[in-house]
């Protein structure tokens, strides 16, 4: 289990020691953590590993998963997404299948003083709870700007009953009646994903996949899926390659359960076809070292998704320290500063444009990763994610824009 | 001689769930929200870039450049001098004034494309006492070498505009102790025109050569 301890090099001994001095303001509080699955997706990988680091601040911070049929949750996967603009329709029947699944693991559930629920599959657990003085705590963890308007007013209901509403992106942020707090996600520097790798064994990955790293490479992470917009980077690619020599990598997993997952590779392939500097790697899960040592010996990276939830593999590319540019949506505009700590683009063409710039000028590039790296260090590592936890759970026991502790 | 306990803070973002498309909505807002708003988005980018230099402008001043393309604006925005005002309704109203007389010169409105608009937030600040105590300009150059961040800024600048202390708490401290040389010298500093590194720095070689006059 990673110790906190092992932190300290990374963020400096001061981070550490705030975590203590806040945790001692939770002494003999219990959190209680809820969501609806123990692996896979990025709720579980988050909480799997906080929940440790919590219990070795002192607060006693423990994870329950809620139960329930298939019915439940096709009828949650509809609510997802609905609550991302997609049409679909839940039958009153649906709706009150999902608050009896609610009423039934409210039976079971022990509830703690604090509860934080993650995300709509668990949100009506509150309708049960008979207990005074008990805070609850809703965390949304998906792009919530323009919900299905039928599902977001079934939802805000339990909603507005919590204490506290927590979002990662302003623009996820709703007209309610109670308080709503900005929390971005996170990366963990010590995970397989982000880690110090060795020269040695970044060589190798690119040998593996025959990559010349004597010439630049140009890199996106990400699942083959419109929003990611991986034919918009071939474009952008091939207005590059007019003027300089450059390899384009594109890697990620399949997206099986995307019903237009296999037509968008099919795509890539035609558009990559007989360009051998074009590199589409199909990665199996647990390929997160490979991950790590494609970014770290990238010469530039990309994010051009057209919509995002939060991003995070743009934090992942700027703690290596490298040069990246992405499309202004979702959580990336907190990640980057444009022509600060990154480079926003809004079309083909502009990235094109900057990915000329970066490798033309790779004084200025190192700078902004550099700068880069530092933004993420401060602002989107997994020690500022417990720091805004902590302050989350205090607050609810406070008034006041400014509180002495 | 009194004792200088260095104290440190932690900002909660807080949404508001107010956005502005264009100027008209940007100045209605920055009318109406809460003055811890007003302090966020000029504050902001000092905590999260500060080691940025130069420092990247306030985040309205941003929004103005890189969404509504109205340089000229932006740059009277940016320029404002943070450091003048003692309260943040008084910059607030710096604010609404450039706002408004901009609007009054122009016929122009231009929109923030869909997804690009400015959302108000608030901060919401916790203060804690440190283990660092000083009770000499000695100690207090030994603990400044190694407080946070967070410690640095609360006392520069929370101190001053937020909690309207009328100047930074180093000073008031260098005051008490007599040293009103030092403390002019520190009260003289534009802060806002540092990285905090730089200004830890700068304030450890004024106490170095300063305090002992």
């Amino acid at each position: 289990m990673v110790q906190l301890e092992e932190y300290i090099p990374i963020v400096g001994q001061s981070t550490v020691d705030e975590l203590r001095m806040l945790a001692r303001h939770l002494e003999g509080k219990q959190v209680q953590n809820i969501n609806s699955t123990a692996v896979g997706g990025g709720v579980a990988e988050i909480l799997s590993r906080m929940i440790p680091l919590l219990n070795q601040l002192g607060v006693q911070a423990r994870w329950d998963v809620i139960k329930g049929d298939e019915k439940f949750f096709v009828i949650t996967k509809k609510f997802h997404n609905g609550l991302h603009g997609v049409p679909v329709t839940v039958s009153d029947d649906e709706y009150e299948w999902f608050l009896q699944v609610n009423r039934d693991n409210a039976q079971v559930l022990q509830s703690a003083g604090l509860v934080f629920v993650h995300d709509p599959q668990p949100v009506a657990l509150i309708d049960q709870d008979k207990h005074e003085g008990r805070k609850w705590m809703w965390r949304c963890h998906i792009d919530f700007s323009r919900p299905d308007r039928k599902i977001w007013s079934f939802l805000e209901q339990y909603i507005k009953r919590y204490d506290v509403a927590v979002f990662s992106a302003p623009a996820f942020a709703r007209s309610l009646p109670i308080p709503q707090v900005l929390i971005a996600p996170s990366i963990d520097p010590l995970s397989d994903k982000n880690k110090e790798l060795p020269e040695s064994y970044i060589d190798s990955v690119f040998e593996r996949f025959h990559i010349d790293r004597s010439l630049p490479v140009v890199t996106q992470i990400s699942r083959f899926d419109y929003l990611k917009d991986p034919l918009g980077v071939i474009k952008a690619y091939k207005l590059v390659k007019k003027h300089l020599d450059v390899q384009l990598v594109l890697a990620g997993g399949g997206a099986t359960d995307d019903p237009e997952g296999p037509a968008i590779m099919k795509q890539v392939e035609d558009e990559a076809a007989g360009d051998k500097n074009i590199f589409s790697l199909f990665l199996p899960p647990g390929s997160d070292l490979e991950i790590n040592a494609l970014q770290r010996g990238s010469t530039v990276v990309l994010q051009k998704s057209l919509k995002e939830g939060f991003g995070l593999t743009v934090s992942e590319a700027l703690w290596k320290g490298r040069p990246t540019i992405a499309s202004a949506v979702g959580g990336i505009p907190l990640q980057i500063a444009h022509k600060y700590s990154g480079i926003l683009t809004h079309s083909v063409e502009g990235t094109a444009y900057w990915i000329k710039q970066m490798i033309n000028e790779p004084e200025y590039a190192r700078k902004l990763g550099l700068n880069g790296r530092e933004h993420i260090k401060n602002n989107f590592l997994i020690t500022r994610h417990i720091r805004d936890y902590l302050l989350l759970f205090i607050s609810l026991f406070h008034q006041g824009d400014v509180v002495s502790l | 001689m009194d004792e200088f306990y260095f104290h440190t803070k932690l900002d909660q973002s807080i949404l508001l769930g107010i956005k502005a498309r264009n100027l008209s909505e940007l100045l209605a807002g920055v009318q109406g929200v809460p003055e811890s708003s007003i302090y966020y988005h000029t504050h902001r980018y000092l905590r999260q870039h500060h080691f940025l230099s130069p420092e990247p402008p306030n985040d309205f001043a941003y929004w103005i450049t890189d969404v509504l393309n109205e340089g000229s604006l932006a740059e009277r925005i940016s320029s404002v001098d943070i450091i003048q005002f003692h309260t943040l309704e008084e910059l607030r109203n710096v604010f609404v004034d450039i706002l408004q007389s901009h609007m009054d010169s122009t016929e122009r409105m231009p929109s923030a494309p869909a997804g690009q608009e400015f959302h108000f937030m608030a901060a919401r600040t916790f203060v804690l006492r440190t283990p660092y105590v000083a009770h000499s300009l000695q100690d207090f150059v030994e603990s400044l070498k190694l407080i946070s961040h967070g410690s640095l800024y609360y006392h520069i600048f929370e101190a001053k505009l937020r909690l309207e202390k009328g100047e930074n708490d180093f000073s008031r401290w260098f005051r008490d102790l007599g040293k009103m040389e030092l403390a002019d010298m520190v009260a003289r500093l534009d802060p806002y025109t540092y990285t905090l590194e730089g200004l830890r720095s700068m304030i450890i070689q004024l106490v170095q050569v300063h305090g002992t006059a």
